[in-house]
């Protein structure tokens, strides 16, 4: 052991560094990860004012907002043109993705509760989890940007979040706002392999005695094989927006017909990622989900090993599954059918996860407290839209529902609902453990009841819409479609009354500061970081914690 | 659990300005390539000074970062089960570049096995162009020449690496700083004969004559392929010369050396991926030479 580097750490490792340092120039899993925590808020509240303008807009047919002589002209940041209303989309799609979801979920709850839960003092690599924060800063500061230059037809990039070309090329979108996007994109993904490699690192090379894999609890397990999905999927992202970005500057001719070239190739590599990707999104939702329900039904999580295995299941078939995103391209239609089926198969290890969350709860003594209510939110609204999923895989179906609001609803049920209701449900389970306050557990119910109630207003009814088929990505309908989707902008604004319930909690809670205390949620809390105290010491473990078999998980 | 004295080898890293400081470059260096490519902010397209700026900060960065890798490696930080560590680090990085070339040869395939796709383009010229293989216009390079010089001259580089780490575990020195110069000077050669291979593809306009209007992506695809491998060769072969500078300043020990593992580990991945490359590109899809 090395006895001078050692006993300076053991010297400092009860106060903590001075502000610049703790705060800048960061090496502790547990400040990094509020950082990102507190950037995924900042990024959320961005993205959500961007669906508000996006409600606002589609509440009745004809232009409101992205016309000339709205405040939204006035205000001058957006411009209000259907281009400016093409680039919030894309915006918000980005933003929501890459800077609220991902950051809270693998930065944020990942960097905070894998070292504790897996007995660790920290992450493997201290510093490089630090870069990989601040490239995202770096990646924001370049999206922010994007919105605000020339894209071309106007200020920002309009071609969604997918960026296929044509549309992404120098001939639609000349300007560098998209080139901005590119690096943005190219920035997050060094950002989130870093991070993986970090991920990775500490969960195989960190784990304490006697934690063995089959014994590691389930958000760990969904951090690790999430971690992989990001490792393999990025890089391949990163390929394709090189050649967006060379076929635009350096003449290449990747996309371009004229030159031989072939824009679905750009699809298949973007969704060789990006199906991946929305399972990035939802694993470490899984996992967090899994304690929840067990902590507040105060039983361990029915059938673990099945629930670690189906989450490395659905890791390896979501990489084979993405052409299901690309149906109506005119594909081979044999390749149709293996894509439909392989889709289908992955509803047999989430109905696996699904059937043993209700089994984990089946004879338990259930409390719910606000993460229960989440995480029981996220059970009823993850199956809508899996099942939804279901009806999409079906190739020819999916002819008559591709690109229209059944295909939004869908994937607005597993990730805004889904995946949004797992990190509230993840940031009530472990708030005292995080902040050192209680949060108000009514506050915190009515929260979930107004979210519950308004994004299910938002979303439901734009099933209807898809079926009518109202197309996504228009400014604009045609008054058929108005009933259904002013009722999805009232969802909004109750949905926003319970953002304000959320805010109002947290300003409750920073004024009232109630103790918190290491383990408020009882027996039924039997993972390692409930052994530490709220918030846990700068640096926990400097002796590391024994695992005996009986301490399952 | 407050108890003071640290029981556990792991590495708890001192609060570092590096991560911010390549951060603050990376951005910098991403506004100077817009800058460059399209003018930004009023900065005049053509202007490269912002990207030099950000070049030289994340240079800045990479140094100052490593050297201190280095020093805490010098005072023990890196017990065993931190190296373990450092070791899973550097294959994972290793596998995500893996996953890069992935996406590049993807292309190459979809061009070169599905070439008669493109007989159903909508555009004559394409038609015509891709009818045949390689696509009208293209001349493709004889793999028996410069090609195969390479292949020879990075599978020697593979075993004067592995020469150099056996001399350095048996502590001899000398030995392994002549195994790795030669290393160092066949990346380079590598390097030299890829570039003067390029010079003859662009001023012989193999790929890129008026005839082969309607063939870009051919030569998109194989310059961006075997760009980004001799790009990857040139940081092969400066991540193996810092290893040689360290060998030559009393660095490493017969025990004690994963920089220069590291470094051999890159350079054989380098390895691998080039010999896809002229099996693929330059021996499997060369096609019909033209006269």
């Amino acid at each position: 052991m090395a006895s001078s580097a050692h006993t300076a750490h053991a010297d400092e490792h009860d106060h903590k560094p001075p502000f610049i340092q703790r705060w800048l120039f960061s090496t502790n899993h547990k400040d990094i990860g509020t950082l990102y925590i507190l950037f995924a808020i900042m990024a959320g509240i961005v993205g959500g004012a961007l669906s508000g303008l996006i409600r606002w807009e589609l509440a009745y047919p004809g232009i409101q907002l992205f016309k000339p002589g709205s405040w939204l002209a006035q205000l001058g940041i957006i411009e209000a043109s259907p281009h400016g209303y093409n680039a919030v989309i894309t915006a918000h799609g980005l933003i929501m993705i890459f800077f609220m979801v991902m950051p809270a979920m693998i930065g944020g709850f990942g960097n905070w509760f894998v070292p504790l839960m897996i007995g660790a003092p920290d992450m493997a690599f201290p510093r490089m989890n630090n870069i990989s924060f601040w490239l995202l800063v770096a990646s924001w500061v370049m999206l922010c940007i994007s919105l605000v230059v020339d894209g071309g037809p106007g200020k920002g990039f309009g071609g969604g979040w997918t960026l296929y070309a044509p549309l992404s090329n120098g001939t639609y979108h000349a300007g560098p706002a998209l080139d901005c996007a590119i690096l943005s994109i190219h920035l997050a993904g060094a950002s989130s392999i870093l991070g993986a490699i970090n991920f990775i690192t500490t969960i195989f090379n960190m784990r304490a005695p006697g934690m063995t894999l089959h014994r590691m609890p389930l958000f760990v397990w969904s951090v690790l094989v999430t971690a992989f999905l990001l490792l393999l999927s990025l890089p391949v992202l990163a390929g394709a927006i090189t050649m967006l970005l060379t076929d635009r500057n350096f003449g290449t001719h990747f996309f371009d017909p004229a030159g031989g070239g072939d824009p679905m190739m750009f699809q298949h590599l973007f969704w060789f990622f990006g199906h991946p990707e929305v399972y990035i999104l939802i694993l470490p939702g899984f996992g967090i989900i899994s304690h929840i329900v067990s902590t507040f039904s105060r039983k361990p999580v029915f059938g673990y090993l099945a629930m670690a295995y189906a989450m490395v299941a659905i890791g390896f078939v979501g990489f084979v599954v993405w052409a299901h995103h690309m149906f109506t391209v005119g594909m081979n239609v044999n390749l149709q059918a293996y894509f439909v089926a392989a889709t289908m198969i992955i509803a047999v290890p989430t109905g696996i996860k699904i059937f043993s969350w209700i089994a984990t709860m089946w004879g338990g003594s259930i409390e719910f407290k606000t993460p229960m209510l989440f995480a029981v939110g996220f059970i009823f609204l993850f199956t809508v839209g899996g099942v939804t999923g279901v009806v999409l895989s079906n190739a020819g179906i999916d002819y008559a529902l591709h690109a229209t609001y059944y295909v939004v609803a869908h994937f607005h049920y597993v990730l805004s609902l889904g995946a949004v209701f797992a990190i509230f449900a993840g940031f009530y389970y472990w708030f005292e453990k995080m902040w050192g306050v209680k949060y108000n557990e009514v506050l915190g119910a009515i929260h979930f009841w107004l979210m519950f109630i308004g994004v299910n207003v938002i979303f439901f009814p734009q099933h209807f819409l898809g079926l009518q088929g109202m197309p996504r990505r228009y400014v604009d309908y045609p008054d058929a479609f108005a009933y259904w989707n002013l009722i999805s902008s009232y969802g909004y604004l109750i949905m926003l009354a319970g953002m304000v319930v959320f805010f109002v909690l947290l300003a409750e809670a920073a004024i009232r500061r109630r103790k918190a205390e290491a383990n408020p949620w009882g027996v039924g809390a039997t993972t390692l970081e409930w052994t530490l105290s709220s918030p846990p010491p700068f640096h926990q473990f400097n002796e590391l914690p024994k695992i005996s078999p009986m301490d399952h998980h | 659990m407050a108890s003071d004295a640290v029981k556990h080898d792991y590495h708890l890293v001192k609060p570092s300005p590096w991560p911010l400081v390549g951060s603050i470059s990376a951005t910098v260096l991403a506004i100077g390539l817009i800058v460059g490519l399209k003018g930004l902010f009023g900065l005049p397209k053509g202007n490269w000074m912002v990207l030099v700026l950000g070049f030289l900060g994340v240079f800045y960065t990479m140094f100052g970062w490593w050297s201190d890798v280095i020093k805490e490696a010098k005072v023990g930080d890196h017990t065993p089960v931190v190296s373990i560590g450092l070791r899973y680090g550097m294959i994972l990085f290793i596998a995500s570049e893996v996953m890069f070339f992935v996406a590049w040869f993807w292309i190459f395939f979809e061009m070169a096995l599905f070439h008669g796709a493109r007989t159903h383009s909508a555009i004559d010229e394409v038609r015509a162009a891709w009818a045949v293989w390689p696509p009208k216009g293209v001349e493709t390079l004889d793999p028996w020449h410069f090609p195969l010089i390479n292949t020879v001259i990075l599978l020697t580089s593979g075993t004067s690496v592995t020469w150099a780490h056996h001399a350095l575990q048996h502590g001899d020195r000398k030995s392994a700083q002549w195994g790795l110069l030669i290393t160092v000077l066949l990346g380079a050669l590598f390097t030299s004969v890829q570039a003067y291979e390029y010079r003859e593809i662009l001023s012989e306009k193999l790929f890129f004559s008026p005839e082969s209007a309607n063939a870009g992506l051919y030569g998109s695809s194989f310059f961006l392929a075997t760009g980004f491998h001799g790009f990857h060769v040139l940081i092969g072969t400066i991540f193996l010369l810092s290893c040689l500078i360290r060998l030559w300043t009393g660095g490493f020990t017969p025990k004690k050396h994963f920089g220069f593992e590291a470094a051999a580990w890159y350079w054989h991945f380098v390895d691998v991926v080039w010999l896809f490359l002229f099996a693929f590109i330059y021996v499997a899809f060369r096609g019909t030479p033209a006269g």
